[in-house]
């Protein structure tokens, strides 16, 4: 099986060099300025390692070059086929979820109806775009949806098979009457035709009227057959003899009954006698005046020469395998349809044309080869959907062999990964996907982590909604990793207090420091808070970092100072420093911070605390003897100094205060 | 991508069947194209409805019925950015919008408040940097007063009138700080407001005291996205969530005294029952107490799949869309 090669239309390798990169869904090519010895290429040698190409010098002059974008799956970008994703999603989820403890019958009616579902959500997509096909004025358009309908049809014509043989198993006897239904919903050309000479005044005299009669009698539908057959009679008083014989054989016919009202055996016996009967009839000349009834009296007695002349009024080989199956075989056997379905295809065909891929796919289905249903429909569908929803079906009937594939996953699990990633490439279709992945037991998880950290995320609440998946699914690596890109934006635009909310989400710590640290030196630039809606309430999220708590008690320790609280706004101050609650770096300023309060009139530091101060201030400057800038920078010293002096008076005056005795 | 405005009908009432039940599907009037993502809307007047997109743009679209089309009236462009109007490359996107003719208020990711007019083409107020996080959701608390939700868990009340752009009263989540998604106002009582925070919390204020949540529901087990008391009976709330579930909660104490309105007039008779109850049902939502087994919760969605993400109610209809790209009307939310 070889894959049409598929053109890039623009990028020419002749003229560029091309080179690639694989994507999630998609393949970038690009033309590159690598250097060809274009002129020392042989013909058919086009790799440029041999060449030895040196980067840069190329010999094409300097141009615009092209990034292309290969999308393999265009098909998710078709407006009306997003009913289709939907809402098979919808019937998916609902399978996987569905009892398993229900057995026999009625867990296979639950299939049946899941399958019926399926295509009642084919066929309404089929509605929508045959509305559109209609409105649209655009010939190109109307084009594509044409195509779509005809696709469409065909999947719903080979999903409808499958059902009947596969999903229902019908056996012998109902599965004839299965397969007449098929026929009559799927042919359907020569509608048109019926409804013509239905509606006109005197049918029998419509130049159509025997085509529309046989188009009955070859798919079983003798009600209506009669019904016309007797306008006729009412109109030729003179075949009124041949047409009661006629009518009579018809409405004796026996057919299988979906109740078990007969066996087999009966239904077979009582159609002997009546074929015998339409034998005689036949022999004895009744219907020699009459060519077309004698032509419908041979067909009932499953003439092959004389269905296959009416060839123009079946279209196809399996409305003709049915049609032969109704009159010469009713209570045939799913295993025996093999044989008929390859002889009437032949027959039909006649060697003319040969079979397209729509017929091989057919003769897979009715040589019950189910592998071979799945593998053909892949290779001519341009779009795993049908395949991955057709295969899970199958495989919840437990049907499917675990066919164990070259990569270790089955064939179902395969098909489902394929179509979700390609689900993955499309900007909002991607939720459907992942889904898809939670039912694929082996590589679901791992293709769910590596497709969902490469969703754009152009909204916040995008960003929820991706974020919610990872965490019930536990994914704590991409929580992380896409709270930190959120988290990164909201820094880059200015927005702190979304930052800090990213980071509280992913419980990152180091990103929260790194947001106070910017608080910081806001402060320290500017000389006062922004976002003090943010730092005044941060609750117990202050506990996610270091960092954040200091900020926040710093943060109260203003508020303190500001409220005049100056004994709490001193002893707050003293264990910031002395808990190691805040960086060294900012002791300087938090000291600083100290002077006013050691200035102020009344004596807010106890000695105790003048100690732990004056500790601290000596710690800092005796910490790093090569700070160069410390001893340099006139400020810094004068600083240290200004400190020195008022820690000292403070002492001095708190040693008096102590000492003294508080008379009242 | 494409995105629409879409009007659909819902049909009409008198289609009503022998059981009253409804049928037929809503079908499509007109739509239009709209740039960026569709983060809220609300009908500014009968015919108006404003828009908020996720570039950043906020834009009144005209409906006109007699040919039934949409066509765009007025547009903000950029009403919020990040950093630099002229030159960001992206706005921020707008996350709410709601409406008083004609005065309209938006919010968005740039933690941007913007009061706009309808007939005024630059807006009349912006308080920039409003809050460092960003705006959820906004809603009017008088015509002068508007509550915002934003991503630490703050409901702030700011006041137009005045000039200063600080919120003239913040109140917060007692532990730790959820990002809140959503707000509404008791239609009636204003003090009553209710909240939905990213925990799928529900949680009813009481803005007159206090700075913290007077009860805190428990309610969906992720982001609670909508929440909507019912515009003419409010012991009714729903709200919808991430988690694909659709709840009902009802506080309405007695049941054979629920008030009708399927029948006509039944907005008087709705008055009536109110008034002849005592004061119990009037504080209905401060005064909660599970043990009391006054408020019934029902989830309205049999088969949840993907996230409820919008809902809306007004009278007997409740229409919702999830993410599964399907709309819903419930026309018969008190059968």
């Amino acid at each position: 099986d070889t894959v049409p090669p598929q053109v890039v239309p623009g990028a020419d390798p002749s003229a560029r060099q091309l080179c690639f990169a694989w994507g999630p869904a998609e393949v970038l090519v690009c033309e590159t300025l690598f250097g060809r010895a274009a002129r020392a290429l042989l013909p058919g040698c086009c790799c440029p390692a041999l060449t030895g190409s040196v980067a840069g010098t190329g010999d094409g002059a300097p141009s615009s070059s092209h990034v292309f974008v290969v999308r393999r799956d265009q098909d998710i970008y078709i407006h009306t086929l997003r009913k289709l994703f939907n809402e098979s999603h919808g019937i998916f989820m609902g399978l996987q979820r569905s009892e398993e403890e229900l057995a026999g019958k009625s867990r296979k009616a639950q299939l049946v109806q899941v399958s019926k579902n399926y295509r009642s959500v084919i066929r309404a997509c089929m509605e929508d775009m045959h509305q559109a096909a209609v409105s649209t004025r655009d010939p190109a358009l109307q084009g594509q949806y044409s195509t779509q309908v005809s696709i469409l049809s065909a999947m719903e014509l080979i999903w409808n098979l499958c059902e009947i043989l596969f999903v229902e198993a019908a056996t012998a006897g109902p599965l004839l009457l299965r397969l007449l239904d098929w026929v009559r919903l799927h042919v359907c050309d020569v509608d048109s035709m019926v409804r013509e000479v239905l509606s006109s005044e005197s049918p029998s005299k419509h130049k159509l009227f025997w085509n529309v009669v046989d188009v009955f009698v070859l798919q079983g539908r003798m009600d209506e057959a009669r019904h016309l057959l007797s306008k006729e009679a009412s109109a030729n008083p003179a075949s009124m003899n041949m047409y009661k014989i006629l009518d009579d054989l018809m409405k004796k016919m026996p057919v299988p009954s979906l109740g078990n009202t007969q066996t087999l055996t009966e239904l077979e016996l009582k159609w002997q006698h009546w074929h015998e009967e339409c034998q005689r009839y036949l022999q004895d000349g009744t219907f020699a005046s009459n060519p077309h009834m004698e032509s419908i009296c041979k067909i009932l007695l499953g003439d092959e020469d004389a269905i296959l002349e009416k060839k123009e009024l079946m279209t196809t080989w399996y409305h003709f395998l049915v049609t032969r199956l109704l009159y010469s075989h009713p209570t045939v056997k799913p295993m025996e349809l093999r044989f008929y379905a390859q002889s009437s295809m032949d027959l039909f065909l006649g060697g003319e044309s040969s079979p397209e891929p729509l017929d091989m796919i057919l003769m897979a289905a009715f040589e019950f080869e189910m592998h071979q249903v799945i593998k053909e429909c892949s290779i001519v569908l341009s779009n795993w959907w049908f395949v991955a929803h057709l295969t899970d079906l199958l495989d919840h009937c437990k049907l499917l062999q675990s066919h164990n594939l070259y990569f270790g996953s089955n064939m179902r699990e395969f098909l489902l990964l394929e179509y979700a990633s390609g689900l993955f490439s499309h900007h909002s279709l991607w939720q459907l996907g992942v889904d898809y992945f939670d039912h694929c037991p082996e590589f679901g998880r791992v293709y769910l982590e590596l497709h969902i950290e490469r969703i754009p995320l152009s909204t916040e609440q995008k960003a929820l909604k991706v974020l919610r998946i990872c965490e019930q699914r536990q994914m704590h690596e991409q929580v992380r990793s896409i709270c930190k890109i959120m988290a990164m934006k909201a820094l880059r635009n200015n927005r702190l207090g979304s930052a800090l909310s990213w980071s509280i989400r992913a419980k990152d710590a180091a990103f929260a420091t790194l947001i106070s640290d910017r608080f910081l030196k806001d402060y320290c630039e500017k000389g006062c808070f922004s976002d003090l809606d943010l730092i005044d309430n941060l609750g117990p999220s202050m506990l996610l970092s270091d960092r954040l708590t200091f900020l926040g008690k710093y943060r109260e320790f203003h508020r303190l100072y500001g409220e005049k609280r100056f004994p709490e706004a001193a002893r707050l101050l003293l264990t910031l420093m002395t808990a190691h609650i805040a960086p060294c770096s900012f002791w300087m300023t938090l000291l600083t911070d100290a002077l006013p309060l050691l200035e102020q009139k009344e004596v807010i530091f106890s000695a105790e605390q003048t100690y732990e101060l004056m500790r601290c201030l000596e710690d800092l400057t005796a910490g790093n003897p090569d700070k160069q800038k410390f001893q340099d920078d006139d400020v810094e010293t004068t600083k240290v100094e200004m400190l020195r002096l008022a820690l000292a008076r403070n002492l001095a005056r708190v040693i008096v205060k102590e000492g003294t005795v508080e008379g009242s | 991508q494409d995105n629409r405005i879409s009007i659909w009908s819902a049909g009409d009432l008198g289609n009503a069947g022998l059981n009253g039940e409804y049928h037929g599907e809503p079908h499509l009037l007109c739509d239009i194209q709209h740039n960026g993502d569709v983060m809220d809307m609300q009908f500014l007047d009968q015919e108006r409805i404003v828009v908020a997109s996720s570039t950043g743009t906020v834009t009144i679209f005209r409906h006109h019925q007699n040919n039934q089309t949409l066509s765009a009236d007025h547009r903000w462009v950029k009403a919020h950015y990040h950093v630099d109007q002229d030159t960001s490359s992206g706005g921020a996107a707008c996350t709410g919008v709601v409406c008083n003719n004609p005065e309209i208020v938006t919010v968005g990711e740039d933690g941007r408040i913007n009061l706009f007019r309808a007939d005024q083409k630059d807006a009349v107020r912006t308080i920039d940097n409003a809050d460092s996080s960003t705006l959820h959701a906004v809603t009017f608390l008088r015509t002068t007063e508007i509550l915002t939700v934003n991503s630490i868990g703050q409901l702030k009340i700011w006041d137009l009138r005045q000039q200063r752009n600080e919120p003239s009263q913040i109140f917060s989540l007692a532990g730790d700080r959820v990002p809140l998604h959503c707000v509404d106002r008791h239609p009636n009582q204003q003090h009553i407001v209710a909240t939905g925070g990213q925990d799928g919390m529900l949680s009813i204020w009481d803005i007159r005291q206090g700075t913290m949540p007077v009860s805190l529901l428990n309610a969906h087990e992720a982001e609670m996205w909508e929440v909507h008391f019912h515009p003419s009976d409010p012991d009714h709330l729903f709200t919808c969530s991430e988690d694909g579930s659709l709840w009902h909660w009802d506080t309405s104490t007695n049941v054979s005294e629920k008030p009708s309105f399927l029948h006509q007039g039944g907005r008087s008779t709705a008055y009536l029952s109110h008034s002849t109850m005592n004061q119990s049902v009037v504080s209905a939502w401060l005064s909660n107490d599970p043990t009391k087994d006054r408020m019934e919760i029902t989830n309205l969605i049999p088969n949840q799949t993907l996230s409820v993400n919008s809902l809306d109610v007004l009278g007997p209809c409740l229409v919702y869309g999830t993410d599964a790209e399907a709309i819903y009307v419930n026309r018969q939310l008190f059968a």
